[in-house]
């Protein structure tokens, strides 16, 4: 009712005047810019972010000349992005060549209508929303695999040819993983798969599916190229992989795309495993009645993306790159059998009534 | 029927991975190399062609840029080769000081080998970390030669100039704040001496650091342990010298076998490796950094102890005291024909060579009496380590021939010449 107050009452005249179907698409179309400026910023947030941390971790300071303690460089390189020339090969297929970045980046940005950010909000609240989620992160796959083709470049195709492989083999594995998740919640609703781990951290899945949860992490790493899985752009290898033909905002948007898909990994293990917005401390009642810290908020959810963007950056700092065929093995012969093996458990526990989501 | 073939793909000069300006042709069966086929000359400068239109001493400076990331050792070479040609026999503090920097440029170079074999297999905290050391050694250059690199120090009688008694320190600006150079100064308050002893003490648990790191990390292992095993008699077919042959099992150091300098007088080990594949090259390298190590250490303590000259004083072969020039036309007459003409040496031919960090560089002068050598050639080690790219990774896939190339350490001055 607040809101009646601020709002002059023509306005409001006007608005109730409007048909509901229209009231709903621009309620709904504000909330998706909402949304999707939101996570942009993010994005331009993590670049700094990562050159921050990686540079600590390797002794150096990182950008801190742009702006108060650098935190202008992401705009200036988005800037400078944006007034480069996209240059595109001769040779390739213009099309495809522009389609390609724009593909990888809607299905990025698209998730997350699905992601629940608070306990009330999110876009769109859909029962199958782990199935779209899972739709959506393999479309965007297509943009790596159309952008090493159609750049017709010899280093570009053999990224486009290792990312494919690599996808087969993480999809699944995270599929499996995402199976234990559903087995726990009973549900495909990303907002119920929270509700089911409410009543603190002991009640969260990564304690009963701590396997599949490391296998769903790495899973994701691999599935946004990310060292030391990023062998589809494997910079001494490949040059730039899929998109080293790349320039100017063409360039921008897979740039965007990738962490994009970062912060959508980091927002998905903490909904699936760490349940989300809910507070560790749920329940704690020295804290005191109606503490912050025993609520659910949006902040327990940015704390947990934080953490996750974290790891994302120190396993960056730390590991060499795999070859090829490793992740492969590791994929195929490694993360496949665990998630299988432990999703029989899990149905072995769930059936003697053992563990924290059997009631 | 559809024709098949196998992919060809240009692999450089312009990559990041190329160590400059390699370029390879790579036949490929999906990423697996059927022949590889190395393409050099693209930074060929005719340092031997040059070396023969100058007085000696003046091609001192061409060899530093060489292989230039061991800058000394190449000089090691050629005045070695000029000094046997003259019967010269160096000061003996000059000696110590050559040894003391022959295996401070040993430790530059593994850790840029290091550093960039990381970066290579996509470890790129390591080229960071082995930067921040190699900064400090620079600085040693820097204080005796005045620049920190191609560092012109070794002459033929000695060395250029004794070792200076002060660090160059950093100084605070508006930029850099004055607690920050104070820290950066906290061991450049003594003599230079004072500065290689504070850095080898620091030195073995930098390079633990880097084994932290490395020596047990699954993902390096993996990418490493046998790829490019080359048994020991095929590396000594292949003219492997250096930490290639040590890595296959061969106990040939040039340091033990046929000691120049003053090595014979030093206590150290040389690392061997089992299997000869990168991993163990690897091992080898990292144990090389601790054996230099040691080396300073001794070479710090003698030099402590002995003060002297450190050049010969055969004024014929080095310049004259600048003081002597002012009062003495018999320097004045000195000076002036060292620098114009040099000075001749005797008719001959003669081969000498140092273990420099990559392997055994050589250097064949021929003289014909002139003050110009009449030819000079250098014997490269990584032009024999390069010839056996395509044996080291056929059968490998694309992402092993950047780690094959990280450890053969392949520098291109040298190669090209």
């Amino acid at each position: 009712m607040n809101i009646n107050v601020l709002i002059p009452s023509i306005v409001t005249n006007q608005w109730n005047l409007l048909p509901l179907y229209l009231q709903n698409l621009v309620i709904i179309t504000t909330q998706i810019l909402a949304v999707t400026i939101c996570v942009i910023l993010t994005v331009a947030f993590t670049t700094y972010f990562e050159r921050k941390v990686i540079g600590y971790m390797q002794g150096r300071i990182g950008p801190n000349r742009v702006g108060i303690k650098g935190l202008g460089q992401p705009f200036a390189d988005v800037i400078k992005l944006l007034i480069k020339e996209v240059v595109i090969p001769s040779r390739s297929n213009r099309y495809l060549f522009i389609i390609a970045p724009l593909l990888s980046l809607i299905p990025a940005l698209a998730t997350w209508a699905v992601i629940p950010l608070t306990d009330g909000f999110v876009i769109a609240d859909i029962n199958a929303g782990l199935l779209y989620v899972l739709a959506l992160t393999s479309v965007g796959v297509y943009g790596v695999l159309l952008a090493g083709w159609a750049t017709n470049s010899k280093y570009a195709f053999l990224g486009a040819m290792r990312c494919a492989a690599q996808i087969v083999a993480y999809e699944i594995a995270m599929g499996f993983a995402l199976v234990g998740v559903l087995m726990a919640s009973g549900s495909l609703n990303l907002g119920d798969i929270i509700a089911s781990q409410s009543g603190g951290f002991s009640q969260w899945f990564i304690v009963p599916l701590f396997p599949l949860f490391m296998v769903y992490f790495i899973s994701g790493v691999a599935e946004t190229n990310r060292a030391p899985f990023d062998v589809a752009e494997g910079e001494s290898e490949i040059v730039a992989g899929f998109h080293v033909e790349y320039s100017g905002v063409a360039f921008a948007v897979f740039f965007l795309a990738e962490y994009a898909n970062i912060i959508l990994i980091a927002a998905l293990t903490s909904i699936f495993f760490l349940a989300g917005w809910s507070s560790p401390f749920e329940g704690w009642s020295f804290l005191g009645e109606g503490s912050f810290l025993r609520e659910p908020s949006f902040f327990w959810l940015a704390v947990k993306i934080c953490f996750f963007i974290f790891v994302f950056f120190w396993i960056r700092a730390t590991f060499p790159r795999y070859r090829y065929d490793q992740i492969m093995r590791l994929g195929w012969k490694i993360f496949i059998p665990v998630t299988i093996v432990w999703i029989a458990v899990e149905g072995v526990m769930v059936w003697m009534k053992v563990g924290p989501w059997s009631i | 029927m559809a024709e098949i073939q196998n992919y060809t793909m240009n692999f450089g000069p312009q990559h990041p991975a190329a160590h400059g300006v390699l370029r390879l042709i790579l036949e490929m069966n999906g990423e697996v190399i059927q022949s590889a086929d190395p393409h050099i000359g693209l930074l060929h400068r005719g340092t031997e062609k040059l070396a023969e239109s100058k007085p000696y001493n003046q091609s001192i400076g061409y060899m530093d840029r060489l292989d230039y990331v061991s800058m000394v050792c190449n000089e090691h070479g050629y005045v070695l080769a000029i000094e046997k040609l003259l019967k010269l026999t160096p000061p003996r503090r000059a000696l110590y000081i050559r040894v003391l920097f022959d295996e401070i440029t040993r430790i530059l170079n593994h850790l840029m080998w290091l550093g960039t074999h990381g970066l290579d297999v996509g470890a790129m905290t390591m080229f960071l970390y082995c930067f921040r050391e190699r900064e400090d050694l620079m600085d040693c250059y820097e204080a005796v030669s005045g620049t920190r690199m191609h560092a012109t120090y070794y002459r033929p009688g000695g060395v250029y100039r004794d070792l200076p008694e002060m660090m160059p320190k950093y100084e605070s600006s508006n930029n850099k704040k004055k607690k920050h150079t104070d820290r950066l100064n906290y061991n450049r308050e003594g003599s230079l001496l004072d500065f290689i002893e504070s850095f080898s003490e620091r030195f073995p648990s930098c390079v633990d650091e880097y084994e932290t790191l490395l020596t047990d990390n699954r993902i390096w292992k993996q990418r490493t342990v046998n790829i490019a095993v080359i048994s020991p008699e095929r590396a000594l077919n292949l003219g492997y010298t250096g930490p290639m042959l040590r890595g296959s099992g061969v106990e040939w150091d040039l340091r033990k076998k046929q000691p120049y300098a003053v090595y014979n007088e030093l206590d150290f080990d040389i690392p061997i490796g089992l299997n000869g594949d990168c991993y163990d090259r690897y091992l080898v390298r990292v144990e090389e950094m601790r054996q230099s190590n040691r080396i300073i250490k001794q070479c710090v303590d003698w030099l402590r102890d002995n003060p002297g000259p450190v050049m010969t004083d055969d004024q014929k072969i080095a310049p004259p005291k600048r003081m002597g020039m002012k009062d003495d036309m018999e320097s004045l007459i000195h000076h002036f024909k060292l620098f114009t003409e040099g000075y001749c040496v005797p008719e001959g031919e003669v081969y000498a060579a140092v273990e420099a960090p990559k392997g055994e560089f050589g250097i064949y002068l021929v003289s014909d009496g002139a003050n110009k050598p009449y030819r000079v050639k250098i014997r490269a080690p990584g032009f024999a380590h390069l010839a056996s790219m395509s044996e080291m990774v056929v059968g490998h896939m694309l992402a092993d021939v950047v780690a094959v190339m990280g450890t053969q350490d392949i520098v291109f001055g040298e190669i090209d010449r």
